[in-house]
């Protein structure tokens, strides 16, 4: 399950020499600038997108970001990629300080501006630092090289004889001959594109990497100056209120817009299904659509969100066999205990605060969109598909992001409000009200895992048998070792009643949810420590070395569960990393309340960048998680999303926050993801923890004090 | 003639037209272009919008221009003073009490309301008193954290 490929910080395809267009290159980082430019490439590090598609086939073949050291020696990284709070900000400019060795105060991240920066597929998959990373690891190295080998000639020694220190190249043992990375380059223009000869430092040399570092985007947050899309202002500006159906699968028929054209100041849109209000003042806006008569046809799914696992399973077609091992028959027949279960969850929100947000105007011959998306690239080919002008004329703009948790992957906000102002030819502002941020995301689909599986007399997992209906492959991999397995991954089209994307650790929530409940149900059975079940059943050194770590820094002590202890335990994998978590909840046995009382989180994600940053993005995943394990879940009947806001979608809250320990593994080997790994045991862990306290098992997630006290019930029975 | 009201924004006397169907938070964001507070969730529920009125936290998605008239709003906008900043914003910096920072001037002013009632609340208190903001990146713990620091330093 380990790519090995991934985890190489130099791309096999760099040796290619791309040929740039000269033309391409003047559009991109402009004439005339002076200083040296490294253009880089990503190689093949992108199998984990979450759509399955080959994204790695749009990729530019000559580059897809660049680093500039300019005459003040400033260095500069341009890239794709986006900043939404998971603190790349930070931790990449970490990362080219240290190779570059300059001050990180002189490291300038520019990001995601489709008019500055080269072509990025996309912000997600925990990829920034340990795909995009090691790459720009290795132009940083071929930069420092050039810089040496500049130095050299003008200082007239070797570049064996010199060394570098705050961007300042001097001769060993003798300070007072220098040159600044700024003198180097002042007056020069110099191109390389990284051949991946110049060898990145080795782990252990790093200085920068590894210290926690603040983040960088802090003050301009805490003082409100930082700017979101929905903060942006131009001359003539409107906002743009979007008459909505009331339901997935509703068609429009009659729109009656006489009423809303009366109030003053209103302008109408309407293009075939689109029809909107645009005002000055959204609130106008807001009243004005509220005046408009429309009617539907309705055309919904007979489903809802009770039957919705009958519903998968029985539209769900030709399973995919994703992994095989043994036979199924054998796996039985040496079995003392079969074990058979079936796991759901409920279709979760992102429900990040900012929600998808697009300022969109002409400038030139030009329409800029600043938006809230992880992926301006993906944006900008939209827009201009849907416009139907050249890509050139769309320039996409991410400025600082409210949150995405794969959320904002999707940017139909930013179509939206281009086609109108198009239409308007106004500079039109278009913020999703809360309503239809939850109607129109892209929600972790609902899903249903159904197991089977076997033990031996003393415990060894002879038989595990793993289907998995559209919760998505990822984490379905076998992580215990079963003498005979086999896991299928059950999946079609059309089959929810609306839209399904990622979410954070897209399919591995669920799966190690499943996974962790039915490795706790037979060590229950076979009556085993449950950390004791997991190690005999392990041979991966990485999860066996985070369980271990994570039951010091917890203190457990086994014991077979249920022990009333409420202590519960769950490990996995994810985006290159992997996690074991330890907790201890308690449960109201007459209301069916769980409080959470501590986790204890321990992570091996290779060479940590910026260890406080990773624990921040840690305690995110076990905060965040708790929330689609305890409240978290879409009401709907057919297309119509009863859920509109905040107060029947329960987000996690202060009361509810446990004592969070976290421990990162030190490690010496190439960075792996943080931003996703933590989150993906919180339904386990907590699944477990609630039998531990109450003898009561839940299959299905979210744990509401109703499933809780209904499973209790079914126990006492 | 429209009607006119008067207030205290950020320590200054300011005047704009009365228009009832308004809410504060738009128009701070538009009149006034204090984009620091932000809309989450337009029903009060999220907290992202908090300001002060009168030293107390409200949320300023609820609170319609009628009821300001005469009133002291106080907006993050409002907090540094000389170029220094708030105890609370440096706090919440020193301490990485956020990521995406969307929510973060909403708890800072609801912090600040807080601090104001009660400038030595117990851990559990700043609990209780930030319990309706949302943060949904999960910074929760490095929050308090930021407020048992910015009270022990004012």
């Amino acid at each position: 399950m380990n790519d090995k490929e991934e985890n190489t910080g130099h791309p096999k395809d760099s040796n290619k020499k791309p040929a740039i267009k000269r033309r391409k290159f003047i559009q991109i980082v402009g004439g005339g600038v002076a200083g040296l430019y490294v253009f880089f490439r990503l190689g093949k590090h992108f199998h984990l997108w979450a759509d399955g598609s080959d994204p790695e086939a749009k990729l530019p073949s000559d580059f897809n970001a660049y680093l500039h050291i300019a005459e003040d020696g400033t260095v500069s990284c341009l890239t794709g990629k986006i900043e939404m709070g998971q603190g790349i900000i930070t931790s990449l400019a970490q990362m080219l300080a240290d190779e570059l060795d300059v001050p990180i105060d002189k490291v300038k991240m520019v990001m995601g501006d489709t008019g500055l920066c080269p072509y990025d597929q996309g912000t997600w998959g925990s990829l920034s630092t340990r795909a995009f990373g090691p790459v720009m690891l290795a132009a940083a190295a071929e930069a420092r090289t050039e810089l040496l080998s500049l130095a050299a000639g003008y200082l007239k020694r070797t570049s064996g004889e010199l060394a570098v220190k705050d961007g300042v190249v001097f001769v060993k043992n003798k300070e007072s001959e220098k040159v600044s990375y700024g003198q180097l380059t002042r007056g020069k223009r110099i191109e390389k594109f990284m051949d991946g000869k110049a060898k990145a430092k080795d782990f252990s040399e790093y200085k920068v990497m590894g210290k926690s570092f603040n983040r960088r985007d802090a003050i301009a947050k805490v003082t409100g100056e930082a700017m979101y899309s929905g903060d942006f202002r131009v001359p003539g500006m409107v906002y743009a209120k979007i008459l909505r159906p009331p339901s997935h699968g509703a068609t429009l028929v009659k729109a009656d817009t006489s009423e809303a054209a009366k109030m003053e100041g209103i302008s109408l849109v309407r293009d075939k299904d689109l029809v909107a209000v645009l005002h000055e003042n959204p609130e106008k806006a807001e009243l004005a659509l509220a005046k408009i008569k429309a009617e539907y046809t309705f055309n919904e799914m007979k489903v809802d969100d009770k039957t919705i696992f009958n519903h998968l399973v029985s539209s769900s077609a030709n399973g995919e066999e994703t992994d095989s091992k043994g036979d199924i028959p054998s796996g039985k027949n040496q079995s003392a205990f079969l074990f058979e279960s079936e796991f759901y969850n409920s279709y979760v929100a992102h429900a990040a605060i900012e929600p998808h947000t697009a300022l969109a105007y002409t400038e030139g011959d030009k329409m800029v969109v600043r938006a809230s998306t992880q992926s301006p690239f993906g944006a900008r080919e939209s827009i201009a598909g849907d416009l139907g002008i050249p890509l050139e004329k769309v320039h996409v703009i991410p400025p600082f992001i409210g949150g995405g948790f794969g959320g904002k992957g999707e940017y139909y906000q930013a179509i939206e409000a281009a086609r109108l102002a198009k239409l308007s030819r106004k500079p039109v502002m278009l913020q999703y009200s809360r309503k239809e941020e939850f109607f129109y995301d892209t929600f972790r689909p609902a899903a249903v895992v159904k197991i089977t599986s076997g033990t031996g007399k003393e415990g060894n997992i002879s038989l595990w048998d793993y289907k998995e209906y559209f919760a998505g492959s990822r984490g379905s991999e076998p992580l215990y070792e079963a003498a005979n397995q086999r896991i299928t991954s059950y999946d079609a089209d059309n089959v929810h009643p609306f839209g399904t994307g990622a979410w954070r650790a897209p399919g591995n929530n669920t799966n190690t949810f499943a996974r962790e409940s039915q490795i706790d149900i037979m060590a229950s059975k076979i009556g085993m420590d449950p950390l004791e079940f997991r190690l005999k059943n392990l041979k991966n050194e990485q999860v066996i070395a985070v369980l271990k770590a994570v039951a010091d820094l917890f203190g457990w002590s086994p014991k077979k569960a249920p022990s009333g202890r409420g202590f519960g335990i769950a490990c996995g994998f994810d985006a290159g990393s992997y996690v074991a978590h330890m907790a201890e909840v308690k449960v109201d046995t007459t209301t069916g309340q769980v409080q959470v009382l501590r986790v204890a989180c321990a992570q091996d994600m290779g060479f940590c960048v910026n260890p406080e940053g990773a624990k921040i993005q840690m305690e995110g995943c076990i905060t965040m998680g708790l929330g689609y394990v305890l409240t978290e879940e879409v009401e709907f009947t057919g297309g119509d999303i009863k859920t509109a806001n905040f107060g029947t979608y329960k987000l996690p809250r202060f009361s509810w926050l446990p004592k969070i320990d976290t421990l990162i593994l030190d490690r010496k080997v190439a960075p792996q993801g943080g931003g996703e790994p933590a989150i993906i045991c919180m339904g386990g862990l907590i699944a477990n923890a609630i039998f531990d306290a109450t003898g009561a098992r839940i299959y299905q997630l979210p744990m509401t004090p109703e499933r809780v006290l209904e499973a209790m019930a079914k126990n006492n029975r | 003639m429209p009607d006119t009201i008067q207030f205290e924004l950020n320590g200054k006397q300011v005047e704009m037209p009365l228009d009832s169907t308004q809410s504060l938070l738009w128009a701070l964001r538009t009149h006034f272009n204090l984009s620091g507070t932000k809309y989450g969730c337009g029903m009060g529920y999220c907290g992202s919008c908090t300001v002060l009125m009168d030293n107390e936290p409200v949320r300023s998605c609820s609170i319609t221009m009628d009821d300001v008239a005469g009133k002291k709003i106080t907006t993050i906008e409002g907090l540094a003073s000389n170029g220094k900043l708030h105890p609370l914003q440096q706090a919440f910096a020193d301490h990485d009490a956020l990521q995406c920072g969307y929510c973060t001037p909403g708890m800072i002013m609801n912090a600040w309301g807080l601090l104001l009632k009660n400038p030595r609340p117990t851990r559990q208190q700043i609990i209780d008193g930030m319990e309706d903001n949302f943060c949904r990146c999960g910074a929760h713990t490095r929050i308090i954290a930021a407020i048992e620091a910015a009270a022990k330093e004012m």
